[in-house]
């Protein structure tokens, strides 16, 4: 295994961060080992072993469908970076 | 008697017996913030007028006869908990002037009761970290020597009981974030059953293994504060909807048969020497109390680092894709378009350990890794969880170190990540498996630095931990020691 800057560029594009070229080789060299580290997982046979995404069993759980109080819109708006009216704005999505 | 010095429970007293007001005790509180915050930086936000207000009104409750077990008590939150109208960042610049609409189920359940709030806590930048350092507001220092390290993520939560700057607080644990930190600052600190509180209002990192917690003085002040803050709500629909027990009324039930489990593979041999000597002596403790010790193994301990940070760095990468600039937090300027508005944001606001999770958890989730990664991960929790079943078909408690050393220096493991998480290693299976655990003091080292025990419990077994902690507190008194600070 050894994780390359183009494989860091990769991932910092789905992960949608920019990196430095310092921050770049920096992970790379981390990734790589502790991506190393994790290899130890393949020495344990996981053949018909189910995967756990939740460690306490449960059902789906429902509620009723009834209306309740939002919290509004100046309240949902008042962290918002930029708003217009009762509008979160951002910047120009098509050129 | 310095107020800041008294427990939740006697505290209470005092307030009941109109022997102290709650003004009073929150003023005394703000004091030794400001006399003794500069050298620790355990909040990141003070909150002195309304916390004051929340006294007074306190008292006025208590004058009219309605004392419950926290009313007038002043608390302090780790900075992951909205609380509305109250800054919240999370130990991010990301979140630097979020100001939440709402407050967590946790501190709601609090402010019921009446509860004073002191401000907010420092912690590792989105609960990565196992030191504090990765904070953008700056490292906490360990009240027992301030070169070192108080733990994390909860670090400043740990830190400012050990200092005694808030009666009591809480913290989050995703791999060990309240007990490593109340191990290493010599503080009682309890991660609760996944679903046992509610995780509504948490920020959150990784949402399968994150769960809310006490860290307190003792062990009493830890069952009342459980109990107040544990059961279901409908707005977390991963809380478990059960009873939740009288903690307080079973502490005094003792360990005479009880069945302690010790795990040979948490007994290593790079074990610190001093961590060994405390865990001889506190299985000393117990035999004498009449405890039984049963060897117990649990197989797959070695894999747990492995598998938590795919596990967690996975759910933390999707978790935090909704730091975009959109409608909260940081939003950079003159960015080109939507997609450099996402990148910049999210790029001058998160911290180095932040990011290199989400390329960890990225990278786990990615096309042609998937299946090698993040799922293998995921069947090895399986493997972990039924470690744990066996274990406790023959025990009723486990008994381990919380952590391999005392706290280590600040900066010794910044630049190793990979030695940073390794030092969670006896916290994190207890996560995995989604079961209860809580470190008490069990001791100190040669440099006078604290070290703590952990009792593991099996899934919803809260009270049998608090009952055999409570018998080890009034069989020692590692706990009455104090920082001199």
């Amino acid at each position: 295994m050894k994780i390359t800057v183009s494989d860091v560029e990769h991932v910092a594009r789905l992960a949608r961060l920019q990196l430095t070229a310092a921050e770049k080789e920096l992970f790379a060299g981390q990734m790589d080992a502790i991506l190393g580290y994790v290899e130890k997982l393949k020495e344990l046979d996981t053949d018909g072993i189910s995967a756990t995404s939740h460690a306490v069993p449960m059902e789906n759980a429902f509620r009723e469908d009834a209306v309740r109080p939002a919290i509004g819109a100046e309240k949902a708006l008042a962290n918002a970076p930029e708003r217009a009216a009762t509008f979160f704005k951002v910047p120009k999505v098509i050129e | 008697m310095n107020i800041s010095d008294l427990t939740i429970y006697d505290l209470h007293e005092a307030l009941i017996a109109k022997r102290i007001s709650s003004v009073e005790a929150t003023s005394a509180m703000l004091e030794r913030i400001d006399a003794v915050e500069p050298q620790i930086n355990s909040f990141i936000t003070v909150t002195p007028e309304p916390a004051l207000a929340a006294a007074a009104a306190a008292d006025r409750r208590i004058a009219a006869g309605d004392c419950q077990p926290l009313t007038g008590i002043p608390l302090a939150l780790k900075d992951i908990f909205l609380t509305e109208g109250v800054r919240t960042t999370c130990g991010s610049r990301i979140l630097n002037n979020f100001v939440p609409p709402y407050s967590s189920t946790a501190w709601e359940k609090l402010v019921g009761q009446g509860s004073v709030l002191l401000g907010k806590l420092n912690q590792d930048e989105f609960a990565m970290g196992s030191s504090n350092e990765s904070s953008a507001y700056g490292s906490t220092r360990n009240p027992w020597d301030t070169a070192c390290i108080p733990g994390g993520s909860s670090g400043g939560s740990a830190a400012a009981v050990a200092a005694r700057l808030a009666t009591a607080t809480l913290g989050t644990d995703t791999g060990g974030s309240i007990r490593q930190p109340a191990s290493h600052c010599g503080c009682v600190g309890l991660k609760p059953t996944y679903g046992r509180v509610s995780r509504y209002g948490v920020i959150a990192y990784a949402s399968s293994l994150d769960q809310v917690g006490p860290l307190t003085r003792d062990v009493r002040d830890c069952a009342i504060l459980l109990g107040a803050i544990a059961g279901h709500d409908p707005l977390d629909s991963t809380s478990v909807d059960a009873p939740v027990p009288d903690y307080l009324g079973g502490l005094n039930s003792g360990v005479k048969g009880l069945r302690i489990g010790l795990p040979k593979e948490y007994f290593i041999d790079g074990l610190d020497p001093d961590v060994q000597r405390a865990m001889d002596a506190a299985i000393a403790t117990y035999q004498r109390l009449g405890a039984e010790f049963v060897n117990v193994s649990l197989p797959h301990s070695d894999y747990a680092v492995a598998t938590y940070y795919l596990v967690a760095t996975a759910e933390a990468s999707s978790n935090l894709a909704r730091y975009d600039g959109v409608r909260f937090g940081h939003r950079a300027e003159g960015a080109a378009g939507m997609l450099d508005m996402y990148t910049r944001s999210r790029s001058e606001g998160f911290g180095e350990e932040v990011k290199r999770r989400i390329m960890l958890g990225t990278y786990a989730l990615s096309s042609g890794y998937y299946d090698a990664y993040y799922v293998k991960a995921q069947k090895v929790r399986t493997l972990i969880m039924r470690d744990f079943t066996t274990a406790f078909e023959n025990v009723d408690v486990i008994l381990t170190p919380v952590a391999p050393t005392p706290a280590f220096k600040i900066g010794e493991k910044i630049n190793d990540p990979l030695q940073m998480y390794l030092s969670d290693i006896f916290t994190i299976p207890v996560n995995l498996a989604g079961t209860c655990a809580m470190s008490l003091p069990a001791g100190f080292s040669e440099e006078g630095l604290p070290i703590g025990l952990q009792l593991i419990g099996k899934p919803f077994g809260e009270e049998s931990i608090l009952r055999a902690a409570y018998a080890f507190e009034q069989a020692t008194e590692w706990h009455v020691r104090k920082a001199l600070i």
